[in-house]
């Protein structure tokens, strides 16, 4: 028995799409993974591992961490408020709100640097009192962890705010009449509800925050061992024309990259479970 | 447990949704808030509840001021129009939320919570479905654990907003008589609000007619579908045929006749009968719905007549006859359908 010709385009379209598909993906994404790590092994194994434990490579691992670890929590508070705020009350101004939210993805990210640069430099009111005061900013971890909050702020609050906006107040407000006081209605309602939106929002802000380059180059000032990231040590080595160390170091970000992206398929799944109710 | 309303105004910018309503719910009344969608019914309820505030006015629980009380302290039971749900809870979860979340000496064991749910769940029929999620169940059954929800912590009274109109019709029936024989076993005092004359008329023990945020009229069921104190609760109440005149002084007026008021004869029997043409003739149950054509009227007059009295009377579409309108009650017309 035949099958009736489906409404669709003819075959040799989706022959095509996936020829150009496929293409693309070896192109831009597999050849470079593969010269990456051809690259990075090209001095053998011991190389390798010797351009990962050097101290200064160590140093900028360290910064990135503890970069991460300041701002991937940071920015879910902040975003956890933002997006708590704008769903669930009406205030005047709120268009201008969410518009501004969008501001770090507008912006290119050296601008965002240049802008630390010039309210905190040491040349400046605001950074000649911080200095007073012993604190340096620009040139130094807190400026680099401040361009990266300002540069990731937007991932978890996009992700939560259309989340909550489907998900309504009316759970909330039943938790309310049922006699709940604010946090419990947070802990036990809303923070389930958006759980998983949170996390996912949370994996793309780390990976943000470990791959940034441009505002936390120009807020760095690059000092071996002190104020370097990966992305910024890969590129210093680089242009030393150290390739094999330069794609050594490389390398741990396509890690992290693997990661993000198995994390991020991951719980892309569990949030469709969860939206449909089967999860808890 | 009674409920008072007094002076209740509140705005959204310009419009106000609530306009100087008082109202009083006696202990273990059923009252239905009815008016059409956007009339201020569901804000004066969220208003009772706490979860919106006033701009002026009073709310009082047993005499009680409770205005100025946040949600929480107001113990007042909500079910609302989608349920509500929490979604990651199971359906005992979810009933017992409100008992989990009370503190210090309030707070009941392990084993009196169980016992407490499984005995509500019982209750709303849903004994069988505690470890069920939510999203597994039917609007219906998810309506009902929304009232076993709402009434495990014990509230002061049960406020319902238009807690059937998500469900379809048949459902709705049942729910709606369960909730009714529910009501004359627990006399919880209850406000629910809805858009649906019929399930208003059928439910509620009294009726109070809400229209551009104020009271048109309250009273029974048979109070306001006899004797509508005014032409929008008329109209709004059960179906009905609308007639435009002049009166001798010139003034617009408007008069109302309820289908199964409306008495067809073959012959003239009063003076007052009008002359007409059958367009239509439908069974609706034991009924038989007539169209009747008639000169200066736009619309076709509806009667409702018993069928036997329809095979009686012998007559069929394209067949002249007289229609009495005694029935009529004119009001003068001072607002537009």
């Amino acid at each position: 028995m035949s099958q009736p010709a489906p409404a669709l385009d003819p075959a040799w379209v989706k022959g095509v799409l996936i020829a150009l598909t496929v293409l693309f993906f070896a192109v831009f994404i597999f050849l470079p993974l593969f010269l990456v790590f051809a690259e990075a092994l090209k001095k053998g194994w011991d190389y390798y591992v010797s351009a990962w434990t050097d101290r200064v490579a160590f140093q900028a691992i360290q910064l990135t961490l503890l970069t991460t670890a300041i701002v991937v929590p940071l920015n879910s508070v902040f975003g956890l408020a933002a997006a708590w705020l704008i769903t669930k009350y009406n205030f005047r101004g709120k268009t201008f709100l969410i518009s501004l939210l969008d501001l770090p993805f507008a912006v290119s990210p050296v601008i965002a640097g240049l802008i630390f640069v010039l309210v905190l430099g040491s040349n400046t009111p605001v950074g000649a009192w911080l200095g007073t005061l012993g604190i340096k900013v620009i040139f130094a971890p807190p400026g680099i962890v401040l361009a990266t909050l300002f540069v990731t702020f937007p991932f978890v609050v996009r992700e939560l705010i259309p989340l909550m906006q489907s998900q309504g107040r009316e759970e909330e407000e039943a938790a309310l009449t049922l006699g709940a006081r604010g946090w419990q209605v947070f802990l036990r309602v809303t923070l389930p509800n958006i759980k998983w939106g949170l996390l996912y929002g949370m994996v793309l802000c780390n990976a943000r925050a470990i791959g940034e380059f441009g505002a936390v180059s120009v807020v760095s000032g690059h000092i071996r061992g002190e104020t370097n990231t990966i992305p910024l040590h890969v590129e210093i080595l680089y242009s030393e024309y150290n390739f094999t160390a330069s794609f050594a170091v490389a390398s741990i970000l396509v890690f992290m990259a693997l990661v993000t992206l198995v994390l991020k398929a991951w719980l892309e799944h569990q949030f469709e479970k969860s939206e449909k109710g089967d999860l808890p | 447990m009674s409920i008072e309303v007094r002076n209740l105004v509140k705005s959204f910018g310009a419009y106000r949704a609530v306009n100087d309503i008082s109202l009083k719910v006696e202990s273990g009344e059923l009252v239905a808030l009815l008016g059409p969608s956007g009339c201020g019914k569901t804000t004066l309820l969220r208003i009772i509840a706490g979860l919106e505030n006033a701009d002026s006015g009073q709310i009082l629980l047993n005499g009680e001021d409770v205005t100025a009380l946040p949600v929480r302290e107001k113990k007042v039971g909500f079910v609302f129009q989608h349920y509500a749900l929490f979604r990651r809870m199971t359906v005992f979860e979810n009933v017992a939320f409100g008992l989990r979340v009370l503190k210090g000496r309030d707070k009941p064991s392990r084993k009196q919570i169980s016992e407490r749910v499984n005995h509500l769940l019982k209750m709303v029929q849903m004994d069988w479905a505690g470890g069920r999620m939510p999203s597994q169940l039917s609007g219906g059954q998810r309506q009902r654990v929304a009232l076993a929800r709402a009434l495990a912590t014990e509230p002061r009274v049960l406020l319902l907003d238009e807690p059937f109109s998500a469900l379809d019709a048949k459902v709705r029936l049942e729910l709606r008589r369960w909730l009714r024989k529910l009501h004359d076993e627990i006399h919880i005092t209850s406000v629910f609000v809805t858009h649906d004359q019929e399930e208003a008329l059928e439910l509620a023990d009294r009726i109070v007619v809400v229209n551009k945020g104020a009271i048109e009229q309250q009273g029974t069921p048979e109070e306001v579908y006899d004797k509508p104190a005014n032409a929008f609760v008329y109209n709004f109440l059960g179906n009905v045929n609308v007639f435009h005149r002049r009166t001798q002084d010139g003034s617009a007026a408007v008069g109302f006749v309820r289908p199964h008021d409306v008495g067809l004869s073959k012959v003239r029997t009063k003076p007052s009968d009008v002359e007409g043409l059958i367009v239509d003739a439908r069974i609706r149950g034991r009924q038989v719905a007539v169209e009747v054509s008639v000169a200066g009227q736009e619309r076709a007059i509806e009667a409702e007549i018993a069928r036997d009295a329809f095979k009686a009377l012998g007559v069929a579409p394209g067949d002249r006859v007289f229609v009495d309108l005694e029935a009529i009650t004119v009001y003068a017309e001072d607002y537009s359908i």
